[in-house]
């Protein structure tokens, strides 16, 4: 029989009971959080389940929301039981003054540079990654420039100088 | 001024003062792309190899916080700039599934046309360019003629070659015209012949088997855990392919198999290419097939909410002037929403997350590159190897610069 939503759901509460919260199908794709500090043991528990099987990482990125107090940053895992063909979300939210979270490189070879790459563009610190630097920007950078403060170019402004640009001066 | 040496990070434990350190990239003729290792090698054999990425890295995922979604699909063509269609494809698609737009039978068929075209095309470069790194330039120039002919079929459908930006939400811009449709035709008619022919030339090849088998090889356990899609994770005996585990564009109505191969090596991941480009070709026969039975005028979903109406219509018609603005403003209504979407791109798992959160642009757009994730393992798969195994196991990989420094 193949697995579905509602028996990870049942799984996972019986497991975890209210450290996992917020359970919800966007587009029919399980999605919950789990409180920072249970992230690993969350996964590892999907993992090692003869029943869930969760042992392909799809995917790890992070999003900022800047005006959720203590939780500005959510790091989000997406699994994939590859044998009932059945994917999940998981959710860890960290507040931006102290973004720790735990890294899954025990469990998963793969998650070694997306780590990186979330470090690298949103500062989240994956405590114990064997080699948490930057990967896709320079070395020197020094800030993390996913985050929402940091916003592109105002595509309206008109103290830019277009001549540099072949373009003209004033229009 | 930067140290020269503060860019060379020699790995734990290296014993570098006993062996050479060589730089392969960024730009090396046999590399394809901007790619550095920097090799510790002892002799011509590798003792360890660090990748460092990032140095065609654009931003695009920032760039796309600020874009409306009809002007994010030509930041897609720049991922995987040999196979774009399906990207352009993958990203209208996961638009969709967040706006609910269900797409006619016509156009799934004809994107089912055009992403084969296209998985065909980016196969083709990567099973050749193989040859070449083996000393096989003859293979090569023989099938460019019809990768070609494949960019002259995008060039009918949309106007351009490599970054092809093809279709709009809901649909196409314009309809195939029959010269598009007699190119496809050609194309079905005549390329078989020749990836038999090109087959002929490597595949039983003694040098060409010499040099690949048992060339990075990977075993399936390790292939998952890297994070292994596509043809490299099938090599090595694994079937999960997108298309088949969650059918989009309607390819549950097709009839194809996945070749795997066994020992997951550069041998097999060529010969899964190969053997994917026949079924690639049976899916376009069949979708011309299934074509004739279809209304000939469908090549969009009636969503004039997302999809651009006719010039003629904005001009005359009230309702049409409204969506014409709303749309090329970046105005037109996005639900707010939480959405996971994948294609099989031509090397693996190509998967677009995207939050939105009602405003005109995405909140949060993440691409899920494969080869940026399976590039993890290069270094485990060229250790012991000679120089001359890594040049040809990183194209049996089929890596993408572009993509893999979105």
């Amino acid at each position: 029989m193949s697995l579905t939503n509602e028996r990870i759901q049942q799984r996972l509460t019986e497991k975890f009971g209210d450290v996992l919260t917020g359970f919800e199908e966007p587009f029919g794709l399980l999605t919950l959080t789990a409180q920072k500090d249970y992230n690993l043991k969350v996964m590892q528990f999907l993992f090692d389940d003869e029943e869930l099987r969760f042992r392909f990482l799809t995917d790890i990125t992070a999003v900022h929301y800047p005006e959720r107090k203590n939780e500005e940053l959510a790091v989000v895992y997406h699994l994939h039981n590859l044998q009932d063909n059945i994917r999940l979300r998981l959710k860890v939210f960290a507040p931006v003054a102290k973004p720790d979270v735990f890294t899954a490189t025990k469990l998963y070879e793969s998650a070694n540079w997306m780590e990186r790459e979330t470090y690298d563009f949103f500062g989240i610190n994956f405590v114990g990654h064997p080699n948490l630097i930057r990967v896709l920007n320079v070395d020197e950078m020094t800030y993390f420039p996913m985050r929402k403060e940091f916003p592109l170019e105002d595509s309206m402004r008109i103290d830019k100088d277009d001549e540099m640009f072949g373009r003209g001066g004033n229009l | 001024m930067l140290d020269q040496k503060q860019h060379i990070k020699l790995p734990e434990g290296s014993i570098e003062k006993d062996t050479q350190t060589l730089n392969l990239g960024p730009t090396h003729p046999a590399t394809h792309g901007v790619f550095q290792n920097i090799l510790e090698i002892d002799g011509e054999r590798i003792v360890s190899a660090v990748s460092t990425v990032g140095y065609i890295h654009r931003a695009f995922e920032k760039i796309a916080e600020r874009r409306p979604y009809y002007q994010i699909t030509p930041l897609t063509d720049r991922l995987n700039y040999c196979s774009a269609p399906i990207n352009n494809m993958g990203w209208l698609l996961t638009v969709e599934k967040l706006l609910g737009i269900e797409t006619p039978k016509r156009v799934d068929y004809l994107r089912v046309i055009i992403m084969e075209l296209a998985r065909i095309a980016d196969h083709l470069i990567c099973s050749s360019v193989m040859g070449v790194d083996t000393g096989a330039l003859t293979g090569f120039v023989y099938v460019m003629t019809y990768r070609e002919l494949i960019y002259e079929i995008y060039e009918e459908i949309c106007g351009s070659r490599l970054t092809t930006n093809i279709g709009r939400i809901g649909g196409f811009e314009r309809n195939f015209t029959p010269a598009a449709f007699a190119k496809i035709e050609r194309f079905l008619n005549e390329y078989p012949a020749v990836l038999k022919e090109f087959e002929t030339l490597l595949t039983r090849n003694r040098i060409f088997m010499e040099r690949t088998q048992g060339v990075g090889a990977i075993s399936a356990e390790r292939a998952l855990s890297y994070g292994f899609t596509g043809p490299n994770l099938r090599a090595a005996g694994v079937d999960y392919d997108v298309r088949v585990a969650n059918p989009y564009s309607s390819y549950q109505d097709f009839d194809f198999s996945i070749p795997v191969g066994t020992t997951g090596d550069s041998y097999d991941r060529f010969q899964v290419r190969n053997a994917e480009m026949w079924e690639s070709i049976s899916i376009i026969r069949q979708a011309m097939d299934k074509l004739k039975s279809l209304p000939a005028d469908v090549y969009h979903a009636d969503v004039p909410a997302y999809y651009l109406p006719e010039k003629q219509d904005v001009y005359t018609k009230m309702e049409a002037l409204i969506y014409h603005f709303k749309i090329v403003m970046g105005e037109a209504d996005i639900l707010p929403g939480e959405v996971y979407n994948a294609v099989e791109g031509a090397n693996g798992e190509l998967g677009f997350y995207l939050i939105s959160d009602g405003g005109r642009s995405p909140y949060r757009l993440h691409f899920r590159r494969p080869c940026f994730i399976y590039y993890q393992a290069y270094a485990e798969l060229v250790q012991g190897s000679m120089l001359s195994d890594a040049i040809v196991c990183m194209s049996s990989l089929n890596l993408i610069a572009g993509e893999l420094d979105a």
